[in-house]
């Protein structure tokens, strides 16, 4: 098996290494070339929001019957992929998996600026999204609650305490490295600004003391909430009536299909990170390996629930759950279906193999794969669901617009953007965390 | 026919694609509330619109019988008036909130509505509210003053004295209207020279001229479908074209229910080269060209005179006939040649219809042929002797046959007029336009399909000061009185001869009531002489059937956005006419829905897109009259005028090209589902149907007792034409907006109660049925469960009500109704700028903004101003003193509504029928709309498929 950390690290190797990264190392032409576009994308993204909320949703391609689309889909497939960072922070530093400290800092990066994505777009996807602060409880006049049995007003509660609480966890962890960036920082501005943000860390053992206290009880917060969001995420469709929805599977249906593209957005962003910044080796081979694992393993329960659906429609008997699984096979959709299943069940088998796992680019083709798979699990969920329900009568077809695709992509561009500043503002990989590991291994 | 400019019909008719008019795109980009600056200007305009542009007309008009009294500000009331369509009238009840006509229903008393009405009475608002109507007279294109029109006409009609009239030509519609009926007179009396000219592009010369041929002169058929047993129709719509269409639908359904009596229902049999209302209702159907049809009837004709047809369905109709002698009724379409015609007379003669299932009474309006009379004006016109032309509505250069070449016959008239609500074709190829009044706006009277007459009165001043037909002929006549009112007044006048005392009591009660008591048309006896008959030969070619189009009829309603949205009864289309072709002739031309076929008729060349329709005849192609102007295909120019109703030998091919249609139901088989549950008559009565109906489940909570009121609603299927009146009766009442082809197109439109229609069984000949489908009112609604923020739920009458002020937007609801009756506000469809169109609006009915959910609340409105009244009273409201819109216009009263706490009710007595059932009642919504079962009378005899 390979190491966790490869080659002779000492304490001050490694903190110059990472902090090199934020404090030193000049912008690189692909970084810059790479922002460029992002950003371009995010201001894009933030035009289309400024049209749309003057227009009116109708610029999308929903309709009666779909009156759910690429919004809602986008937003499961962004709070799906905001779902690794807490995990590998919280459930395996609960199980004491050393292995995650060097991949734990972007992950959770990855999942704050992933689910905050996520929490933008129900709010776009509203007819009057200057009225989204209707689905909170809030004093008012009229004395007007949300209507407690809808699950969008859970989803905003599971959706909101999981972005406090991974973001303080993210914050709490950053604490004594963000000190450590204050002493090395050769600007005064930057001085000021990470000595702000540090506390007044000054690494005591009282400090650490505390610090560890306060980082398991978060973990342990945290950990419940990694199920919890998701599952709340798929009562939205869950507890709806409509065929392909209704089904009390969604929960960990949807919980393993999050992981699963979480996983994958990780590897797509570790991936090229090692190779511009030289990581390889803090985030070798043996991650890489852990997290192709992870996604075979996620990836075979996802594969369950797909086939669990299949069998529950006819297990069932029940002509409208029959219809709606024959029709994502073969009806008007039914290239999106057969493209997730290649993506997400056919394609994860090859990671049975270790040639596989331990062929880099090999994975970075993969997690885009089962991105896009994953993606489009979530079309098939909201589009395919709705178009055919119960009245033939009411059948009809979704075609996105150019507002849907772009608006998307857009999305996309500032997420990249996010991630692309964090990495050169923010310790990427977890400094402390490293030094323990360096340390463990000399022991 | 001269080229219209695209111009003139893009400012006619495109802004119409829009909602109420006003194109998605056109809406205002920010729907934040005004600033108080905007509110004032806001107020100021209407305001303004208030004093100048609406008021009551000058005379004194009276309401209808139940609106009695003082005005009361925020009360509607209703006046009795009456709305002609293509040379018969409906009477109707038109709304006024405070001087503005917002609504129009069916008049009880009037025998042509019976308090229902059809889908051209529920847009007349809209016609007479529609920004785009011309507001101004024209020389060329040019705006003039209406001073300067009539004394241009003066001086014209100065010169025509001296030659006694030599040269004038007034053109009309069928004229249905004994005021302007004299009026012509006198006009002819003044100018013994001149000629009138009558007009109508859905004209009824074939049954005119087989009148004549049967009785040497010319009588018109009254039907009395509620004493009809056995039904055959050849290819004639009678629930939806002709006059009398409404009151037919009524006595029809009436008999397609299950009442408990034997032989209570029915039969009906229609042989047809399209698909229509009759024809969906009907137990047997066949599908023919025309020439096919003439066949089948001589065959008919042989069988009842003992011949043996091989064909078992001529066999089985003819002996169903003969032997409900007195209690049949054979109805010829206007399709058919005055020889069929004949001897369709002949044999409701012989099956002793007359008197029993029919009546002949002298011609209200179509007395004469039409192409006749307007082949001897083009002829004079290309010759030159007409000098002075007066068209008085219509629009000849458009719908006239090609062969007569109107347009070009126009350019050679000195002096023409043009008398129409828009500025159409003939508005601009004639010299001068005069906008025409509503009739709304004026003072007339007209008569219905059995020839009782009503006085039209008008409810609101001329908004753009319009001239009437009357005000126009007054002057060709030289009449020194231009008073409308006055001149109604004295046709009846010298119609009743009597007392200045009875008069006045007699006008006050005609216009109280809506019509004129006893003055419906004498029955005439009279018996067909026999006809030789002998039909044609199979076509050579393709059979090109010209069809009265469902929404615009001949194109009169073009531009009227809520009829062109409303989806055509058969095919479901919207704001398009379509080349309809049969599943196997689509076959064989190698073409699909949306490809385009070249059909070629004569000298004419027509390029349409293909509809692939079950149930068209094979081998016929039919395609509805009226477009070309901004959407659909013109099919005039392959109109002759010797082949008004079909081309037997046109030639068709595929054309290049793809059309995007815009449909509301996109799927049309039931796949298993059964929404539509169907019982053969025969069947239900021997008790052995099975409808398939779920018990309700269980429940852990305890009912909810409704102590009040408790709304419900039950749809009889089997009364249902499928005619789309509810549809468009509900936009007109709730406020509706429309929202454009290509938002239809996206799955967008905004009906609340929409018309479903599915197919059974083999595409080449299916069963078609209908089903309204409003929204069900579930007691478990599935829709509150899931909206965050409690935008609809349940009142305390049990009326899932939606609460617009309340709802984001999420669309959770819509989602998690079965039925998709929820229509969202995707943009911004209600138009909010237009003043005219906000005048025109409910005013108790919200117009909602984009971003927010709607759908069919049970006409809360008319729940709650019926309570307002009884409270006052201190009573219940009583069953029957709250009726939906849907239900009110409903020609086949197959919608009742009432309080479900109420054992007495209409609507318990309607659910207690074995045949109710619950749509999609295994989800257990437990909806408070629930169906009566489609009941079908098979001939026995005549074994299906």
């Amino acid at each position: 098996m390979a190491e966790v950390l490869r080659g002779r690290w000492g304490y001050a190797s490694i903190t110059d290494k990472i902090a090199d990264i934020v404090l030193t190392r000049p912008v690189h032409w692909v970084w810059a070339l790479v922002f460029g576009a992002a950003a371009s994308g995010a201001l894009f993204f933030f035009g289309a929001m400024g049209y749309l909320f003057v227009r009116g949703i109708g610029i999308w391609g929903v309709d009666i019957p779909v009156a759910w689309g690429y919004a809602i889909g986008n937003f499961v497939w962004w709070i799906g992929i905001g779902h690794a960072g807490t995990f590998i922070s919280a459930f395996l530093l609960l199980l004491r998996q050393k292995w995650r400290n060097s991949i734990n800092r972007f992950a959770e990066a990855m999942t704050l600026f992933a689910a905050g994505i996520a929490g933008v777009w129900p709010i776009l996807h509203l007819g009057r999204p200057w009225f989204f602060y209707w689905l909170t409880p809030y004093p008012n006049v009229m004395e007007l609650w949300p209507q407690w049995r809808s699950p969008l007003v859970w989803d905003i509660f599971a959706i909101s305490t999981y972005l406090i609480v991974s973001l303080l966890f993210w914050y709490v962890g950053l604490v004594p490295d963000l000190a450590t960036l204050r002493d090395r920082a050769h600007t005064r501005a930057k001085q000021v600004v990470y000595g702000l943000l540090a506390l007044g860390w000054r690494g005591e053992a009282r400090h650490w003391a505390r610090f560890e206290t306060a980082y398991l009880l978060l973990a342990g917060l945290a950990a419940p909430l990694v199920i919890s969001v998701h599952s709340v995420v798929s009562l939205d469709f869950a507890v709806g009536n409509t065929p392909g929805w209704h089904s009390t599977l969604f929960p960990p249906y949807f919980v393993a299909g999050a992981l699963f593209s979480g996983f994958a957005m990780v590897l797509t962003l570790a991936i090229p990170m090692r190779h511009f910044f030289g990581l390889q080796d803090f985030i070798t081979a043996r991650h890489l390996d852990h997290a192709a694992k992870i996604m075979l393993a996620t990836g075979l329960i996802v594969a369950y629930g797909y086939f669990m659906e299949i069998f529950t429609a006819f297990y069932s008997g029940d002509e409208y759950e029959i219809y709606m699984t024959l029709n994502r096979m073969a009806g008007p959709y039914a290239p999106v279906y057969w493209l997730l299943m290649a993506c997400n069940v056919i394609a994860p088998q090859l990671l049975w193999f270790r040639r596989v796992r331990r062929t880099v680019w090999l994975l970075f083709v993969l997690s885009i794969v089962i991105n896009v798979g994953m993606w489009s699990e979530r079309f098939m969920i909201v589009v395919t669901s709705l178009h055919r329900d119960f009245l033939p009568s009411s059948w009809g077809m979704f075609y996105p617009t150019g507002w849907d695709w772009s608006m998307l992509a857009g999305s996309i561009g500032l997420f990249t953007m996010l991630f692309l500043l964090f990495v050169r503002f923010l310790p990427a990989i977890s400094i402390f965390e490293m030094r323990e590991i360096a340390r463990e291994e000399r022991e | 026919m001269p080229p219209v400019s695209r111009a003139l019909w893009r400012s006619v008719d495109e802004p119409a694609a829009g909602s109420d008019g006003h194109g998605p795109h056109d809406a205002h980009p920010l729907e934040f509330s005004p600033s108080r600056r905007d509110f004032m200007r806001l107020a100021a305009a209407s305001l303004a619109l208030a004093g100048a542009g609406c008021s009551p007309p000058a005379e004194e008009i009276t309401p209808y019988v139940k609106s009695d009294g003082e005005p009361v500000p925020g009360v509607p009331r209703y006046f009795a008036t009456a709305m002609s369509l293509g040379g018969a009238a409906i009477g109707v009840l038109a709304r006024s909130d405070m001087g503005r006509p917002t609504k129009i229903e069916g008049n009880p008393t009037h025998p042509s509505s019976l308090g229902a009405t059809d889908v051209w009475a529920q847009a007349a608002v809209l016609e007479l509210w529609d920004p785009r109507r011309s507001q101004t007279v024209r020389r060329g294109a040019l705006p003039m003053s209406r001073e300067a029109f009539f004394s241009a006409l003066g001086a014209r009609l100065e010169r025509l004295r001296a030659r006694g009239g030599e040269g004038l030509r007034v053109l009309t519609r069928y004229v249905d209207s004994p005021t302007l009926e004299a009026q012509l007179r006198a006009v002819l009396e003044r100018f013994p020279a001149a000629r009138r000219h009558v007009w109508e592009p859905l004209h009824r010369d074939n049954s005119v001229e087989g009148a004549r041929l049967a009785f040497g002169r010319v009588l018109e058929p009254v039907y009395r479908f509620d004493r009809a047993d056995v039904v055959v129709a050849l290819d004639a719509d009678f629930l939806r074209e002709g006059p009398g269409r409404v009151r037919y639908a009524r006595d029809f359904a009436a008999r397609r229910r299950a009442d408990g009596r034997a032989g209570a229902m029915s039969r009906v049999y229609a042989i047809e080269s399209r698909p229509t209302l009759a024809g969906a209702m009907a137990d047997h159907r066949v599908a023919l060209p025309v020439a096919g049809i003439e066949r089948w009837l001589a065959q008919l004709d042989g069988q009842l005179r003992g011949a043996e047809s091989d064909d078992p369905r001529v066999r089985a109709a003819a002996a169903d006939l003969a032997a409900s002698a007195g209690r049949a009724l054979i109805v010829a379409g206007e399709s058919l040649p005055p020889g069929a015609h004949a001897l369709v007379h002949a044999l409701n003669d012989a099956l002793g219809a007359p008197g029993q299932t029919l009546q002949y009474i002298a011609p209200v309006a179509a007395a004469e042929s039409c192409t006749a009379s307007l082949r001897e004006l083009t002829g004079d016109m290309h010759a030159g002797r007409v000098d002075t032309l007066l068209v008085l509505g219509g629009n000849p250069v458009y719908d006239a046959p090609a062969d007569l070449a109107f347009g070009d016959a126009l350019a050679r008239v000195p002096f023409s007029a043009h008398l129409a609500l828009r500025r159409d074709e003939t508005s601009a190829a004639a010299t001068w336009h005069v906008p025409a009044t509503h009739f709304l706006e004026h003072w007339s009277d007209a008569r219905a399909h059995d020839g009782t007459a009503s006085v039209v009165q008008p409810l609101i001043a001329p908004l753009y000061g319009g001239t009437s037909p009357h005000a126009l002929l007054a002057a060709v006549a030289g009449e020194p009185d231009a008073d409308g009112h006055r001149r109604v007044r004295r046709t009846w006048t010298l119609r009743q001869a009597q007392g200045e005392r009875e008069f006045e009591n007699f006008w006050r009660d005609s216009l109280r009531e809506g019509v004129v008591r006893g003055s419906a048309a004498a029955p005439v006896s009279a018996r067909p002489r026999g006809v030789p008959y002998s039909p044609p030969a199979g076509p050579a070619g393709w059979s090109v059937r010209f069809v009265e189009d469902a929404s615009v009829r001949d194109g009169e309603f073009a531009a009227n956005a809520w009829l062109q949205e409303l989806p055509r009864p058969d095919s479901k289309l919207t704001w398009d006419n379509a080349a309809l072709l049969a599943p196997g002739s689509a076959a064989v031309l190698g073409v699909r829905t949306g490809d385009l076929v070249e059909i070629e008729a004569g000298a004419a060349r027509v390029r349409a897109p293909v509809w692939v329709l079950p149930g068209q005849a094979e081998g016929a192609i039919a395609i509805a009259l009226g477009y070309g102007r901004g959407t659909g295909v013109d099919a005039y120019p392959l109109r002759a005028s010797g082949s008004p109703w079909e081309v037997r030998d046109a030639h068709v091919r595929r054309s290049d090209g793809r059309h995007a249609f815009a449909t509301t139901q996109e799927h049309a088989r039931m796949e298993g589902r059964d929404p539509v549950r169907r019982a053969a008559i025969a069947d239900f009565e021997a008790g052995d149907f099975d409808l398939g109906k779920e018990q309700p489940e269980e429940s852990l909570y305890p009912e909810w007792r409704y102590e009040g009121y408790r709304w419900g609603m039950a749809i009889d299927l089997g009364a249902c034409i499928g005619c789309n009146a509810c549809t468009i009766a509900c936009q007109a009442e709730n406020n509706i907006p429309t929202v454009g082809k290509d938002q239809v197109a996206r799955g967008r439109e905004m009906h609340w109660i929409r018309v479903d229609r599915y197919y059974e069984g083999d595409a080449a000949a299916p069963r078609t049925l209908f089903q309204p489908v409003p929204c069900m009112q579930c007691e478990n609604a599935p829709c509150e469960e899931v909206c965050p923020v409690g935008a609809t739920v349940h009142d305390s009458e049990g009326v899932n009500v939606q609460v617009y002020n309340r709802c984001v937007g999420t669309r959770f609801c819509s989602n998690n109704c079965p039925y998709k009756v929820r229509r969202f506000n995707f943009l911004q469809f209600a138009d909010r700028e237009s003043e005219s169109l906000k005048a025109m609006r409910n005013p108790e009915v919200t117009v909602r903004m984009r971003g927010v959910m709607e759908k069919c609340n049970y006409c809360l409105q008319r729940i709650t101003r019926a309570r307002i009244e009884t409270e006052r009273e201190g009573r219940r409201i009583a069953d029957g003193e709250v009726v939906t819109a849907c239900q009110a216009a409903c020609p086949a009263e197959a919608i009742v509504f009432g309080d479900l706490n109420d054992p007495k009710s209409r609507v318990i007595a309607a659910k207690r029928s074995p045949l109710e059932y619950a749509l999609l009642g295994e989800l257990n919504t437990r909806p408070r709309t629930t169906y009566l079962a489609r009941l079908f009378n098979p001939n026995p005899d005549i074994e299906e498929g």
